[in-house]
């Protein structure tokens, strides 16, 4: 049994970081490692959840995410619907016959509860409506078309962020009350309060302009990449060490690391297999969080290197009063919320089982 | 806390002993005034307070006067920080963007802080349905990421066209859109705290005592949470101001000829080639700022709750 853990453990891994390295590289990454990646997490998700009997848990979280999310949808409906000043009040005044049959093209002269009826059932499709900007797009194409760009821009981010922000944590503990610590930490409050305007500023200025190695611009390859999604990581790398860097001082207090020191067990060991696994427990929590401030951030990101991605898009709408390109964007954003929320959640108790979900 | 002798209480005036006691309070400024970061940026954010509030006396030039014929200066003895594409001085406008950037984020801030701390207290004392109603509506906030749903407030505002003045309208929606977002985080946390404070001794025995709910709530619970609503007031105001400056970055903000440091950086970006000026010394203002409100917030953090002191 362990060892089929182990097995699946280790490939799931090298298929995951092939599929980033590939992708990240911008070569074609071939359907069958997605088709792989694909099966090895939702089927390492459905046995985590079948063996742990979470089944009940996880459709009573699924059906509360659609609940959130159908309020969200309800919500915007109306307030967009209901204000004053529709999106083709705002140009030159049309004719009159004009007016009529654009409105009765997007169905807006029929009554609110009618289109309230043609969008939900439009929702349970999958179809988000027509774009009132990009004439003859529909929404769910302008979607598919800058969604993997964004997740993209989003998850390398995160990688980032982790992977510079835990160390940084764990040294600045391990050192704790050392010049090393406030050094880091110093880096820590500064990465939080940088805005990210100046750093992409002094990034391009100094990369772009300066040494002429990475391009300003746009979003096609691996130099494109560099650029944003570390800027984007800085934030949450700062967060990420704050937080893990107080979360390994609460548990190297704790009785048990004073055991396992006494034991007799070197520096090493205790900071590696005991103090780290129980520190990031809470770093996990904070993903939730993490990835909605992601999110929020990445806009910003994708206005300044022209990435075309839907932060771009979501400001666009609003500049044009798109209104079912602004309604969609904002349901799509909620639910890579909270789908991330419950998958960290899950997560969570799976790497502390002392946590039962109900 | 203990300047006051004499309080209105449900059985009678009640004579509070005069004698000094080390408080909370007086406990946490002893403690705030060894932290040196903090009290550095406790006199840096009351210094660029100041400038902002006399900023018409400080200013050596105005926010939207164009000379045409310094267009795109660097800095220079005439203007500290040299001028804009449109010959305005930037110096001037960094120092009314600073009236405006903090204005926006105090502001709105405070306004939230109201709001939360209201539907907060209400919900964790009536707790029952009243509770789960308020949390399922900022559940259902909470599911939208702050920027969109700043972005989403900003829009409807926006359409409900409340003044004719563009500007004016961009600021207001701007301030409706900081205010109505920031509460749901502060609801959260102040609904958590009176559930804590409301199982205390004190609050029993002032029950037991007969005393109404509303009295209880102004003269126990408040007092006891103010420390952690202070904390997170003061690192709401620097996530306001950032995205106060974001919105104004992206275009969706405050317009020129309104300066913030937002609008400023937004300005700058356009030219940042040839004139990286212009966007680096706003935005390194915006820097220090963020930075003394992030390093007073966590000082005063430390300063309330001494378990936490030298982490995170």
């Amino acid at each position: 049994m362990n060892r089929t853990k182990t097995i699946y453990y280790i490939v799931l891994a090298v298929s995951i970081l092939a599929t980033m390295f590939m992708n990240f590289m911008a070569f074609q990454v071939p359907t069958a490692l997605w088709a792989l990646d694909g099966l090895l997490v939702v089927g390492g998700f459905v046995g985590y959840i079948y063996s742990q009997n979470l089944g009940v848990y996880v459709i009573k979280r699924f059906g509360e995410a659609i609940l959130v999310l159908f309020v969200i949808a309800t919500l915007t409906f109306l307030l967009l619907r209901v204000l004053p000043g529709g999106p083709f009040d705002q140009e030159k005044a049309l004719p009159p016959e004009v007016k009529a049959n654009i409105e009765a093209k997007y169905k807006l002269n029929e009554p609110l509860y009618m289109q309230y009826y043609y969008y939900v059932s439009g929702l349970a499709q999958g179809d988000l409506g027509e774009s009132y900007k990009y004439l003859g797009r529909p929404v769910t194409e302008i979607v598919m078309e800058t969604l993997p760009t964004s997740l993209q821009l989003g998850f390398y981010a995160l990688v980032v962020a982790f992977i510079i922000g835990i160390p940084a944590g764990v040294f600045a503990a391990a050192r704790h009350n050392t010049w090393m610590d406030n050094t880091t930490m110093i880096f820590a409050i500064s990465g939080v309060s940088l805005p990210s305007f100046l750093v992409a500023a002094v990034f391009v200025l100094l990369f772009s302009f300066g040494l002429d190695l990475l391009p300003a611009a746009q979003w096609r390859g691996p130099e494109y990449y560099l650029m944003p999604v570390v800027i984007l990581g800085i934030r949450p790398a700062a967060y990420i060490a704050r937080l893990t860097r107080s979360s390994v001082l609460e548990v190297i207090g704790s009785d048990y690391i004073r055991t396992a020191k006494s034991k007799g067990l070197s520096e090493r060991t205790v900071l590696f297999k005991h103090v780290l696994k129980n520190s990031l427990i809470p770093v996990l929590t904070f993903s939730g969080p993490l990835v909605a401030g992601v999110l929020s951030g990445s806009f910003i990101i994708e206005q300044i290197f022209a990435v075309p991605g839907m932060g771009k898009h979501l400001i666009q709408s609003v500049t044009n009063r798109d209104y079912p390109l602004i309604m969609a964007m904002t349901l799509l954003f909620s639910a890579m919320l909270v789908v991330a929320n419950l998958i960290v959640d899950l997560l969570y108790s799976f790497f502390d089982p002392r946590i039962r979900l109900s | 806390m203990s300047t006051v002798v004499e309080v209105e209480s449900p059985i009678g005036v009640v004579e509070a002993p005069k004698k000094k006691s080390k408080s909370l309070w007086s406990d946490a400024w002893a403690r705030l005034k060894k932290n040196k970061a903090s009290v550095v940026s406790f006199y840096f954010i009351s210094f660029i307070c100041l400038v902002a509030i006399f900023a018409d006396y400080i200013a050596p030039y105005s926010f939207e006067e164009q000379y045409l014929d310094r267009v795109l200066q660097p800095p220079s003895w005439q203007h500290w920080l040299g001028t804009d594409s449109l010959g305005r001085d930037l110096f001037s406008r960094i120092i009314y963007g600073a009236r405006m950037s903090m204005a926006v984020g105090i502001f709105t801030s405070v306004i939230s802080l109201f709001i939360g701390a209201f539907f907060g207290a209400i919900a964790g004392w009536v707790g029952g349905k009243v509770d789960s109603v308020i949390m399922r509506f900022v559940d259902i906030l909470y599911a939208i990421p702050t920027l969109v749903l700043m972005i989403l407030v900003k829009v409807i505002f926006d359409s409900l066209n409340l003044f004719e003045n563009p500007e004016l309208k961009a600021l207001t929606s701007i301030l409706l859109a900081l205010s109505i977002v920031g509460w749901v985080t502060l609801a959260r946390v102040v609904r958590g705290q009176v559930l804590q404070v409301r199982e205390m001794a004190y609050v029993e025995a002032a029950r037991a005592m007969g005393a109404r709910s509303t009295w209880i709530v102004m003269k126990h619970v408040f007092p006891n949470i103010l420390g952690p609503i202070i904390v997170l007031l003061t690192l709401q105001i620097p996530m306001n101001i950032l995205f106060e400056s974001f919105l104004s970055f992206i275009g969706l903000g405050l317009q020129p000829p309104f300066s913030s440091w937002g609008v400023l950086a937004s300005e700058g970006w356009r030219s940042l080639r040839y004139f990286p000026h212009l966007i680096v010394s706003p935005g390194i203002i915006l820097f220090l700022v963020m930075l003394a409100f992030n390093l007073f917030g966590d000082g005063l953090r430390d300063a309330f709750d001494p378990k936490m002191r030298g982490k995170s």
